[in-house]
């Protein structure tokens, strides 16, 4: 019961990626738990984008394996793989919504691949519409994403990212862009919903707020490894220079 | 002096045939990177999930939001045609043969030509910068991410729509640049139009008719097949954007010269 408990419901091993000449990642390693909050931080072109978007299969890597609940999604199909992307929520840093379709249709636009989950959920409205109420946007509904400021627009792309109830959550750079108080309330939306919903989510960023508020361990990638892990009481107070860097304003 | 005039001048066509050659490599493996991209459409058409709603508002996209554009142009063009060809027509006293020459020229050649170069730069550069755009906001990863094949909801539908849609539009536009010549014809020679669609009716052949619409089909193949690749393969930001929308145009453009050259060639030897 209890190896049940600390088996993570997301593993990177051994993660290596280059572009040409740029090796970005040279074996980096991740442990996601059930029901944690994991921030990854690093320096802007480190690599967290290309880590996180190996995990769902936007990128090829050159060697590594990412297990996710119990699949190593390098070597499953096509098929497989959207399958198991039904279990994961992704919100993309620039919110990336459909500009050319409403919110509600952005909403609908994950479903039409996964039916069944429409069937188990009593259909496609009350999903779009409980999806939008967790993020305070009901009324947004027929908007058009042009019509929408730039936090509404990350609060719609969470709720897509949210509609298939996905078990494990991933923001890359949630609160990129945004002024500090919609920052705040992104945060604590992201809180929330973990709460509610007890799911796992892997947060990438280098917004030392948004960490302090939202992570239960931390791991640091610096030159494409984990340089340092820890709570962010640990990690703050550390005295290696590289790691306060990250912690000083 | 001379010795250096001589070097600067052998160094700076050493330096212009490099650049020569590798754009020229660059070009060849661009062709080939469309190629594998033209063969992956073809895998994909064939293959379930069909995205049939999204084929229909490309359709209605890229066909009736061009139809204003086409029935102008093709309107001026059977205008302006039939006024230049007028005077050297009567020089041999040969205005009788005005229908039949306009109207063979318009469907074998000018019309399909025009309307494509046409709609080359509405829809070609549009869906280049669609996509492009699409590409560098990350939609296209989101897409992904939901599950949806973004290469059949994107590339497929609006490919099929093109090669769907442009052979109408060339139908239409001839149509009309008929009908515009038949009103020159109407105000400068007293030609009835009743008399001047029987003329044409008698000149056009189902051999004048039947090339120019199958070369209109891959006409409508290309401009599809280029807007997409430069768009879903474009990078470098909304820069990036800019250079897609634009080269898509250039390419189709030459593209569309060379498919008119081998389908003229292949008439050619059919017909």
């Amino acid at each position: 019961m209890n190896s049940e408990k600390n088996k993570p419901v997301l593993e990177l091993k051994n993660l290596h990626k280059s572009f040409g000449d740029n090796h970005v990642l040279k074996g980096f390693n991740l442990k996601l738990f059930k029901g944690e909050n994991l921030v990854v931080m690093g320096k802007s072109g480190s690599g967290k984008s290309v880590m996180v978007k190996c995990l769902v299969g936007l990128i090829q890597p050159d060697s590594g394996s990412i297990t996710i609940k119990d699949e190593d999604i390098i070597k499953i199909g096509h098929k497989e793989l959207d399958i198991l992307r039904t279990e994961i929520g992704f919100l993309f840093q620039g919110s990336a919504l459909y500009d050319s379709m409403t919110v509600r249709e952005n909403l609908e636009f994950p479903l039409r691949r996964h039916k069944d989950k429409i069937e188990n959920f009593q259909g496609t409205e009350i999903l779009v519409k409980e999806a939008l109420e967790n993020v305070g946007l009901a009324d947004a509904i027929d908007l058009m994403p042009a019509e929408l400021s730039g936090g509404m627009q990350r609060r719609v792309a969470l709720a897509r990212a949210l509609i298939l109830k996905p078990k494990i959550i991933m923001y890359d750079e949630p609160t990129t862009g945004l002024d500090p108080i919609t920052a705040k309330e992104i945060i604590l939306l992201m809180r929330n919903i973990q709460k509610k919903y007890n799911t796992s989510s892997l947060i990438i960023t280098h917004d030392v707020d948004c960490a302090r508020v939202i992570s239960n361990r931390m791991i640091l990638l610096v030159d494409g490894i984990n340089y340092a892990e820890g709570t962010f009481e640990e990690l703050s107070n550390s005295k290696d220079p590289q790691v306060q860097a990250f912690f000083k304003n | 002096m001379l010795v250096n005039i001589i070097f600067g001048l052998s160094f700076s066509f050493m330096n212009s045939s490099n650049t020569i050659l590798t754009r020229t490599k660059s070009f060849f493996a661009e062709i080939g990177d469309m190629t594998l991209f033209a063969g992956r459409f073809f895998r994909e058409v064939f293959s379930p999930p069909f995205e049939f709603k999204e084929l229909l508002r490309q359709c209605y996209n890229m066909g009736n939001r061009s139809l204003l554009l086409v029935g102008v142009t093709g309107f001026i063009l059977g205008l302006v045609f039939t006024l230049q060809s007028r005077p050297t027509l009567m020089q041999f006293g040969a205005q009788s043969w005005m229908a039949s020459m306009v109207s063979l020229s318009i469907v074998r050649e000018i019309g399909p030509v025009v309307i494509a170069l046409i709609c080359a730069g509405r829809i070609g550069s549009g869906i280049g910068a669609e996509l492009g755009s699409m590409r560098v906001t990350e939609q296209i990863d989101a897409m992904e991410v939901s599950g949806t094949n973004p290469f059949k909801y994107l590339v497929v539908t609006r490919i099929v729509a093109t090669t769907l849609m442009l052979p109408l539009l060339i139908i239409m536009g001839d149509a009309i640049a008929l009908l515009g010549s038949a009103l020159i014809e109407n105000l400068k020679g007293d030609v009835s139009f009743l008399l001047y669609f029987n003329q044409v009716f008698d000149a056009l052949k189902f051999s004048d008719i039947i090339p120019a619409t199958v070369k209109s089909v891959f006409f409508g193949f290309a401009i599809g097949l280029v807007g997409c690749y430069k768009g879903y393969y474009c990078s470098k930001g909304t820069v990036g954007v800019g250079e897609a929308s634009n080269s898509a145009v250039v390419y189709i453009s030459m593209l569309l010269f060379v498919i008119d050259f081998i389908a003229v060639f292949v008439t050619d030897i059919f017909f």
